[in-house]
């Protein structure tokens, strides 16, 4: 008789392990009431640069923000976010491309939760690899900046399809660049229909006003939506 | 190369799935990868042969199903196949859809181990092994992570 080898269907997500760990992160957070959003985009498209803008003016309306930053090796970036006051740490990858769940949940330790109505995780600058890897976030952010063109969305369609939202960045240099706002909102608008879209300059502070409202709007319509910020509940 | 943390689980999942049916290796693992999964079918079998060595899976045969993008157009009712990535739309009647069904799998489909017992001779019947079920519950259902792929079933 012939050696019939047997076939067993398994039929399991390949990163089922990140997805679950995940999903009890998501589970804790929103418990919590912390708000996470998870940055992606490009090297230097601009997450580090908005997220020290971001930190201030959501700590000036009263908010309690943190944030963990995602670098292959330094640790530059955590410390330009921490000028801001707010709780950071670094999580340096040596070498790997994007942030898994585990790396996050070992970065929060000693973080007690409630503290937080806002955490903010900047992922390592790339337009493919994050995409696979839930971080526990409710709010995945993409970024390109106007330096990068109007394709992006085109080139990379499996990043911007699976973000809930899309920030431009670096509004500034757009006319030295010859971008058009309308092209890329074009584009964006082919691979992830209806998807919301800012436009920021951190450097003029341009459309930033928006996009903080847009957090603290989206932060209340997952959580208690009446929930103001911490210094009119506490005194 | 994100591949290879994905070849790295890959080889996790086989390996428990084949240690439960209590098979000491695996000749061949089917996966099926997403078009929008940003896995990238060759650099995963680059990565797979590294991740399996000194495993159960060291040898398998990997088979690669790339899953195309199928979206849900609420107009035509109908789940069809996006023409092309760089536009998610209806292929049927070109509405705008953001609704995807299909194309995001990254996913273990089955395993090969082979058959307990080896003698030319000997009964067809595979008496001693285990059950053909799967060794592992099914994805779970209602995840609001994206990327999970439990939605593709039609509706
Ligand atoms: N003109 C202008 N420059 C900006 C703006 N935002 C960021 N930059 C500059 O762009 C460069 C990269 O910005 P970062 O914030 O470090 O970018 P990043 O996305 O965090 O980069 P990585 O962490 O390396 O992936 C810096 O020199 C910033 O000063 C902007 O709105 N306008
Ligand atoms: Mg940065
Ligand atoms: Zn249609």
């Amino acid at each position: 008789m012939s050696r019939v080898p047997r076939i067993l269907e398994v039929r399991t997500r390949i990163l089922k392990k990140n997805d679950e760990l995940a999903r009890q992160m998501r589970q804790e957070f929103l418990a919590a009431g912390v708000f996470v959003v998870n940055l992606v985009s490009s090297p230097g498209t601009g997450k580090t640069r908005l997220l020290e803008e971001t930190l201030v003016r959501l700590q000036a309306q009263g908010w309690r923000v943190a944030a963990v930053v995602g670098d292959l090796e330094t640790d530059n970036d955590a410390r330009r976010l921490a000028r801001s006051g707010a709780p950071v740490r670094q999580i340096q990858t040596h070498g790997c491309c994007h942030l898994e769940a585990h790396m996050v949940q070992e970065h929060l330790k000693g973080w007690i939760l409630d503290s937080f109505d806002f955490l903010f995780i900047e992922n390592i600058g790339n337009l493919v690899c994050p995409t696979s890897w839930d971080l526990g976030e409710s709010l995945r952010v993409a970024l390109m900046s106007v330096t990068e063109g109007e394709d992006k969305p085109l080139k990379y369609p499996g990043l911007f399809n699976t973000s809930d939202a899309v920030v431009i960045t670096k509004t500034d240099l757009a006319e030295a660049c010859e971008f058009s706002p309308a092209l890329a909102r074009q584009n964006l608008e082919a691979v992830r229909p209806g998807v919301p879209i800012l436009e920021t300059s951190a450097k003029t502070g341009q459309g930033v006003a928006q996009w903080v409202e847009f957090l603290c709007r989206r932060r209340g319509e997952l959580l208690q939506p009446n929930r103001a910020p911490m210094t009119s509940l506490r005194p | 190369m994100h591949e290879l943390s994905v070849a790295y689980h890959l080889v996790q999942t086989a390996s428990e799935a084949a240690r439960r049916a209590g098979a000491a290796r695996v000749t061949c693992l089917r996966v099926r990868i997403g078009v929008l999964s940003c896995v990238h079918p060759d650099a995963l079998e680059f990565c797979y042969e590294l991740a399996a060595q000194g495993t159960p899976v060291e040898g398998a045969r990997l088979v690669i199903e790339e899953v195309p993008v199928e979206v849900y157009c609420p107009r035509c009712r109908r789940q069809l196949p996006l023409k092309t990535i760089q536009k998610f739309c209806c292929p049927q009647c070109g509405r705008p859809t953001a609704d995807v069904r299909r194309g995001k799998e990254l996913e273990l489909a089955s395993i090969e181990i082979p058959s307990s017992h080896q003698h030319e001779d000997a009964p067809a019947k595979d008496v001693q092994g285990p059950p053909l079920e799967p060794p592992q519950e099914q994805p779970s259902q209602a995840d609001s992570f994206p990327l999970a792929s439990d939605s593709q079933e039609s509706v």
